[in-house]
């Protein structure tokens, strides 16, 4: 393995560690005598404004974040398949920049029908 | 890796995050102070000389405060998510170069790697959102959602125009293909675009509708207290700040300097230790700070826009101008023959 992959890999632990290490530092603060802890019921229920909560929390929401999710899925897997070719387009000839142009086109037509539907109007 | 390697990494770790720790701290103060100039008051100065001594007593306080759990929430994913959202923000800070050689691991693919870790954070805020359980954080996380997922795409076709004029993925590279011209210049709407979009990214005002304390109180992090809620703010902050270092690497030529070395005041100051290749670390951040102030002062200037402004902006302007700026940028350097030499 490359490592400069490693290199990130044990960062990526060693972070994690040192934020745990503050979390538990915190705890024992917190439980210690300079902090305090006092749960109550009011305390650790959920946040309302002025009155006890009602109804379910996890309710249906808009389907227009959805739409949003599938849109972002699309022009990332295209952003994602510009990537390579933004690299090595020094080395392509000039077919495969008409190639990648193309596909750039479709997907603007797709963007432009999404647009002339109303797909990305938000109301 | 052999043990010398790792206390290598561990040390080159800790130089990174003690000071982005300090860092962070405070632009927090930083932010009260040039929030309060801007709306001629002073900000913070009783703790302290000129209020220096501030983030400290706020980090202490918030170390000490109890930690609420709220009797609803999914525990485990509760705890996980400002972990996961901190140790992203520290993570990306491996690939970002303050000098020649001064990072800590110099991935070849670091544009992706800094895409890839900006992409996940999204997973701790809907993770925050989700596993409190509680109305305005389920609202606020959507939402940021929404809006951090939505100019990602901006963020990531920006940067494919940027790599078309480097042909490197490489973060070093991208800064050395600068000496002749700063990408700004060539560039200029896309620099433009990548500022307001990393306004978007980082969830700041005019675009903080995650937050939106008039409706959603404080949005994902409601539930949150003590040190639980101050992992959310330090990795908040820390992306404020490694936005604007990617702002210079990619647009304004990280580290190089923009004058001559006879006419660069920091390089008569380097001379003696002959640390000089026509730029510093003194210049790059002083170019991020540059950019940190435009956060700062357009959360000052700019009222909250609406969500559909958001979207809009985004979908229907952004993303199109995004697109054709790669067609632009990819047929002129075909069209006069100045694509980057072969990496």
């Amino acid at each position: 393995m490359n490592p400069e992959f490693k290199t990130i890999f044990y960062s990526t632990l060693l972070g994690v560690g040192i934020i745990l290490l503050l979390v538990s530092i915190s705890f024992a603060l917190g439980n210690s005598r300079i902090g305090s802890t006092r749960p109550d019921s009011e305390k650790s229920s959920i946040y309302e404004c002025g009155f006890d909560p009602f109804g379910k929390i996890r309710t249906p929401f808009a389907i227009k974040f959805v739409l949003v999710g599938i849109l972002f899925m699309i022009f990332d897997i295209e952003v994602s398949f510009l990537f390579p070719w933004s690299i090595v387009f020094n080395q392509l000839n000039l077919f495969s920049f008409w190639v990648v142009y193309t596909f750039l086109v479709i997907l603007s037509l797709g963007l432009a029908y999404e647009w002339l539907k109303g797909g990305l109007e938000w109301d | 890796m052999t043990i010398n390697s790792y206390i290598t990494v561990t040390i080159k770790l800790l130089i990174i995050f003690v000071p982005l720790l300090l860092s962070v701290a405070y632009l927090t103060l930083a932010e009260r102070k040039v929030l309060g100039l801007m709306q001629n008051r002073k900000g913070p100065a009783i703790v302290g000389p000129w209020g220096l001594v501030q983030p400290i007593a706020d980090g202490v306080k918030l170390l000490t405060k109890e930690l609420i759990i709220p009797s609803q929430a999914n525990k485990f994913m509760y705890y996980i998510a400002p972990i996961i959202s901190f140790t992203l923000a520290i993570l990306a800070w491996a690939i970002v170069t303050m000098d020649q050689g001064v990072l800590l691991s110099d991935l070849d693919i670091g544009v992706l790697y800094f895409f890839a870790i900006s992409s996940l954070s999204v997973y701790a805020i809907l993770l925050s959102g989700w596993a409190s359980n509680s109305r305005y954080p389920f609202l606020g996380a959507i939402r940021c959602a929404a809006q951090m997922i939505s100019y990602e795409v901006a963020i990531g076709l920006i940067i494919i125009s940027v790599i078309l004029c480097v042909g490197s993925l490489n973060i070093s590279e991208i800064v050395l293909s600068q000496k002749s011209v700063w990408l700004i210049i060539p560039l200029f709407p896309a620099a433009i675009m990548f500022m307001v979009a990393s306004l978007a990214e980082t969830a700041r005002a005019p675009f903080d509708l995650t937050e939106g304390e008039s409706e959603l109180v404080s949005g994902f992090n409601v539930e949150y207290s003590s040190l639980s809620f101050a992992l959310f703010f330090l990795a908040e902050y820390s992306n404020i700040i490694l936005m604007s270092c990617m702002m210079t690497i990619f647009f304004l030529g990280g580290w190089l300097s923009p004058l001559g070395d006879p006419l660069d005041p920091i390089a008569w100051f380097l001379a003696p230790t002959g640390a000089l290749s026509g730029g510093s670390a003194v210049w790059f951040f002083t170019k991020s700070s540059i950019f940190i102030l435009f956060f700062l002062w357009s959360r000052a200037s700019f009222p909250r826009i609406r969500y559909d402004q958001l979207m809009k902006l985004l979908w229907k302007t952004y993303l199109p101008l995004s697109l054709g700026l790669v067609v632009l940028t990819a047929g002129i350097l075909i069209g006069f023959n100045g694509v980057p030499p072969p990496y």
